[in-house]
């Protein structure tokens, strides 16, 4: 593993030991040990988009094990500005840092990123395409909430069309056997060039109700209002996909509730205290999965 | 008609592209940017075939095509014929395959695509042989059928 842009870069059992690996280091992620395993080791964030989660994990990933971070949040600050290419600031970052790890909002960017650089590169997402370690949390969140993470009955909710967590996924969730259900309006529905690839069982459904009692994991992702020439009909279908407390009812009691965050109004604030909802351990996940990550990449200690 | 407005006149030098699928000899045309070029072109259209039903043919005067270009041949009429003529002779005679990969040959549709923002970015596609045939950028991920493929 040189390059992580895709999840599909990754086989079975990269992920495997990625996510076991994970599992050890969640006592370090929490502060409660300590690691030295990166020390010395610098992780470049290079940000042509802002985020916050995806941003704030690496960098708190890469303290805990010892590293340190360069780099920017905002390409306001940077030669970008004056038409640097990125394939020419993806060279030079490369001989600052033991890795690199960019976010832009073009997709692709990560992989032309990838085949001009000498050290590791991560993508934390390249526009509407791939984000690899978002995947990796995911895949780790089941696990830990359901014991496993095959032979299970997964939801997608929400915007099924534009999400490109669900995309990625629903491609590895496939792999690994489990049976997908997609709840979506018709104009956000999962592509086909998503479910052409799948080999696994799925199916479609506008409504929640129609699989609910069936779901161990119900993934929630955020319908845009951009997505939506008419405020009206943006508003009719987002209150059609509203998961509160009292729908849960007709949950499976282990069912788990998963969301990339941040969350607006998909998940009532009443879900928070149930039972269900796993997004905040989620959200903690992506700092063991990360490190995990960036250990097996700049070559840590086991 | 004198023999020199004859139809299938044979050429003294260049190249005849033979067996392509019957319809497509104008979008290789366009393709391989012909018209207009100083190149003196035939296209023969539906002509009788006993491989298929029938085909087209271009014959391209005093010119070979380079590696692209067979690839952009190969890319809307996969299994044609490149035949090269010297002194009215085949001296060559090939047959327009796929290959694994082309690079700068076709431009990605997706338009926030990191090879339509780069500069200086080459394209890259992986070919897809399945019932149809596709392509799929090598960055994005996006895949073009066929008959919606934009050459460069």
């Amino acid at each position: 593993m040189k390059h992580v842009v895709s999840i599909s870069d990754l086989s079975k059992k990269q992920i495997l030991s990625v996510l076991k690996r994970a599992k050890e280091l969640v006592p370090v992620a929490k502060g409660k040990k300590k690691s030295k395993s990166l020390d010395g080791k610098i992780l470049a964030t290079c940000f042509f988009e802002p985020s916050t989660r995806t941003r704030l994990s690496f960098e708190t990933a890469m303290q805990r094990l010892g590293g340190t971070c360069i780099g920017f949040a905002d390409p306001s600050a940077t030669s970008h500005l004056k038409g640097e290419t990125l394939v020419d600031g993806i060279r030079m970052v490369a001989g600052y840092a033991d890795a690199v790890l960019l976010r832009h909002p073009q997709e692709g960017s990560a992989r032309l990123a990838s085949e001009n650089s000498e050290v590791p590169l991560i993508n934390g997402g390249d526009g509407a395409g791939q984000h690899p370690t978002q995947t990796l949390l995911d895949l780790f969140t089941i696990n830990e909430e359901m014991g496993k993470m095959e032979g299970l009955n997964v939801g997608m909710l929400g915007d099924l069309r534009y999400g490109r967590t669900v995309h990625s996924l629903s491609h590895a969730l496939a792999k690994f056997n489990n049976k997908l259900s997609f709840i979506s309006p018709d104009s956000l529905s999962m592509p086909s060039y998503v479910t052409d690839d799948l080999s696994c069982e799925w199916s479609s459904h506008n409504s929640i109700e129609d699989v609910l009692n069936d779901l161990d994991i119900l993934y929630v992702t955020r319908i845009q209002k951009e997505r939506f020439p008419d405020l009206e009909e943006y508003k009719k279908v987002a209150s059609a996909y509203i998961i509160d407390s009292d729908l849960l009812k007709n949950a499976k009691s282990s069912m788990r509730i998963l969301h990339p965050l941040p969350r607006v109004t998909e998940i009532s604030t009443d879900v928070d205290d149930t039972k269900h909802a796993a997004y905040f351990r989620q959200a903690f996940n992506g700092v063991p999965v990360r490190m995990a990550l960036l250990e097996q990449l700049i070559g840590g200690k086991k | 008609m004198s023999d020199n407005l004859m139809r299938v006149q044979p050429i003294r030098n260049g190249t005849v592209l033979d067996h392509i699928k019957a319809g497509r000899g104008r979008k290789v045309l366009d393709a391989l940017d012909l018209i207009d070029k100083g190149t003196t072109i035939t296209l023969l259209m539906h002509v009788p075939s006993k491989k298929n039903s029938s085909k087209d043919v271009i014959k391209i005067e005093d010119r070979e095509l380079s590696e692209s270009e067979s690839q952009k041949l190969a890319l809307l009429s996969p299994g044609a014929h490149v035949n090269i003529i010297r002194n009215f002779v085949v001296a060559e005679k090939n047959v327009a395959e796929l290959p694994e990969l082309i690079s700068n040959v076709a431009i990605c549709s997706n338009d926030n695509c990191i090879s339509n923002n780069e500069r200086g970015a080459k394209t890259k596609f992986n070919i897809i042989k399945g019932n149809s045939l596709s392509i799929q950028c090598v960055y994005c991920g996006r895949k073009i059928a066929q008959d919606n493929i934009i050459f460069i």
